[in-house]
């Protein structure tokens, strides 16, 4: 418990660190977002709403930095993280809760997917080392080794098309509008399918590999023969005391790949135009929106966090030895 | 002497298959009786753990059986070899019949498993009809046993000393009351003192539940001491095998006079250590003849030619004792 409220407090601490570089280092970028929507409404602005802007994105310049900073933080606790420059005067938390789930389902729903199947896969090739589920191995080494993206780019080239099944972009029909039903839903299952695969594919072999490896380096410990001495089944020696050990280091691996869900595979969303946080960041990139690259940032930044936290809690429920007496 | 309870009979155990093999464990014949301490001596690489792996069926990988039987005595059954055992025939002998205390025994234990969790699986694995209150309680019941507190069934293995641990192992070896127990090197990672009150722990379970064993270490004064007979292995063979007692007192083979040599005693007169000069064989090129002969310090004419058999030597306590050594050229050789 000690050590539970000791990671708690440690994260705490890179929360606040993350989240006030993350104020600071927009206003050390040269440039002003204010002057950026002047040009863009190209002088057709007063200068009494020019103020009003510097006032409506906190950079009015009666504020000292610590007086904007306090404000910051209390905007964020009532969960307003600006206007976006973009989408104008859409405010940011809304742009990114609009384009969170298409993030957090496709991605998200990938990741827990390809865990399973990966790890699955790689405490059978590792428990049955030496028959044919080695032939695989290349095989994985190989899709391990694929950039996403390109996979992404093949898939497209070589399975979308006028007459395909599959969507070359985009997360559901244009002449669609976003709601739970008949129409919205099945389509936007087809639009996922490709992006999901690709990432499904790339991603599953890196799971099978550390398993497997796990795997066979645990096979060879003592309490392994042991347990076969002491007449156990193969597969209760398989799962519980194999499969069970090498399993660690995958599982602090998938709560760490939790966290980057909400980043997204922000090549794949890019390839995909899938209209996800990754490929929303990449927008704001190319636009200098300012506000909404932070909001995603923080957003990123905290989800990476809680993953770390989830991986501490999952390996202190996992293997005894990280928890401390007392 | 009493019934055996455990016959080998020529077995050998090689790693690996073809050319390549290496012939770790040869034509060894050894029998081990109701009720008896069987120490199992020889240096590192002599084979001594390869044919404790051999006849409990566990050897890792390229680790393969050659030929021979175990042929194992259930006592109220008919005798049966361990070796044509079926997979899940051997599954229900484990543990049953034939519990090992292994070489590590440190890293036995599963670190992420109650010791309760591992003592009991073992019973649920052989008995499924047994309830898990009956399980636990046999389980506690082997703690207290081996002298460990019933409160320590919740802890994990990190959380007990290395003595304790082996003291589990041993409780968990003892739990569904086997006919033998193998021990392989048991204390090799303890400090004297620990070695001497696990041994005689041991030995005192092995007097209240009458259990046989097979106790495997390079450590021949710990066997002159807590052994009934004694087999020294060399290069995969076994070159002597004897009353604890005769060994000690006589050894005839000149290596198993080397091997008492190069440990002191823990009791009676000081003597001078000596060691034995060279290094073990190569298990790939063996030498000509007996193995010990490049070694051996009275080898003379036949022991580059010929391997020697091992039989019952010409002297006056011959019967209770055989030898491989052109020394002591045997009339009587055992088991062929």
């Amino acid at each position: 418990m000690k050590y539970f409220l000791q990671r708690l407090a440690f994260y705490l601490f890179t929360a606040w660190a993350a989240i006030t570089l993350n104020f600071f280092i927009p206003r050390m970028i040269p440039g002003d977002p204010v002057q950026a929507l002047v040009t863009k409404y190209q002088g057709q602005l007063s200068s009494q709403a020019i103020d009003s802007l510097y006032v409506l994105f906190g950079l009015d310049k009666d504020a000292n930095l610590w007086q904007e900073y306090i404000n910051y933080w209390k905007q964020l606790f009532a969960g307003d993280l600006g206007l976006s420059f973009t989408f104008f005067p859409t405010p940011v938390s809304e742009i990114i809760s609009n384009s969170l789930p298409w993030t957090l389902l496709l991605v998200g729903i990938t990741t827990v997917i390809s865990f399973f199947l990966g790890t699955g896969l790689g405490i059978l090739a590792g428990w049955r080392r030496g028959s044919w589920t080695d032939g695989l191995l290349p095989v994985t080494t190989f899709l391990s080794s694929v950039p996403y993206f390109w996979l992404g780019i093949i898939a497209i080239y070589l399975l979308t098309g006028p007459d395909s099944f599959f969507p070359s972009s985009g997360g559901f029909d244009s002449g669609l509008v976003p709601a739970w039903d008949q129409y919205f839903i099945p389509s936007a299952i087809q639009h996922s399918l490709l992006p999901a695969l690709t990432i499904l594919i790339s991603s599953v072999s890196g799971w099978i590999l550390s398993m497997r490896n796990m795997m066979v380096t645990v096979a060879s410990e003592d309490y392994i023969t042991v347990a076969h001495a002491k007449g156990l089944s193969d597969r209760r020696v398989a799962m519980s005391y194999a499969a069970r050990n090498a399993l660690l280091p995958n599982v602090s691996g998938f709560a760490l790949s939790l966290g980057f869900i909400v980043g997204g595979t922000l090549l794949v969303e890019i390839v995909f135009s899938y209209p996800g946080v990754g490929f929303q960041l990449f927008q704001a990139l190319g636009a200098s929106d300012y506000p909404l690259m932070q909001g995603i940032f923080l957003i990123i930044t905290i989800s990476v966090l809680v993953a770390n936290l989830l991986a501490d809690i999952a390996y202190l429920l996992l293997d005894p030895r990280t928890r401390k007496e007392g | 002497m009493s019934e055996p309870v455990l016959e080998i009979r020529n077995l050998n155990v090689g790693y690996g298959l073809g050319d390549q093999a290496v012939r770790a464990v040869r034509d060894v014949n050894l029998t081990l009786h109701r009720g008896e301490v069987l120490g199992l001596a020889g240096e590192s690489g002599s084979g001594k753990s390869t044919l404790a792996y051999g006849v409990t069926r566990l050897l890792p990988p390229p680790g393969v059986i050659t030929g021979g039987q175990v042929i194992y005595h259930p006592g109220n059954a008919e005798p049966y070899d361990v070796l044509a055992l079926s997979d899940l025939q051997l599954r229900r002998f484990r543990w049953n019949e034939t519990a090992i205390v292994f070489q590590g025994a440190m890293n036995s234990l599963n670190p992420v498993h109650k010791i309760s969790t591992q003592l009991t699986d073992v019973l649920k694995a052989h008995d499924p009809k047994m309830s898990e209150h009956s399980r636990n309680v046999r389980a506690r019941e082997m703690l207290k046993l081996v002298g460990i507190a019933a409160d320590r069934m919740d802890a994990y293995p990190h959380q007990l000393s290395g003595g304790m641990r082996q003291r589990v192992m041993i409780g968990m070896a003892l739990i569904l009351q086997p006919q033998v127990v193998i021990m392989d090197e048991p204390t090799t990672a303890l400090d004297v003192v620990m070695q001497r009150q696990i041994l005689g722990q041991l030995i005192e379970l092995r007097e209240r539940l009458g259990f046989s064993v097979i106790f495997i270490t390079h450590d021949l004064s710990l066997l002159v001491e807590f052994s009934n007979r004694i087999a020294i292995m060399y290069g995969g063979r076994i070159v002597e095998e004897a009353p604890a007692a005769s060994i000690y007192r006589d050894a005839l083979h000149p290596y198993s006079a080397g091997l008492l040599g190069s440990f002191p005693a823990l009791r009676g007169p000081r003597r001078e250590l000596t060691g034995i000069p060279g290094s073990p064989p190569d298990l790939k090129g063996m030498p000509s003849g007996c193995s010990f002969h490049p070694r051996c310090p009275k080898a003379f004419d036949p022991c580059a030619g010929n391997i020697p058999v091992l039989g019952r030597p010409g002297t006056p306590d011959g019967s209770s004792r055989s030898v491989a050594c052109w020394l002591h050229p045997t009339e009587q050789p055992v088991g062929l």
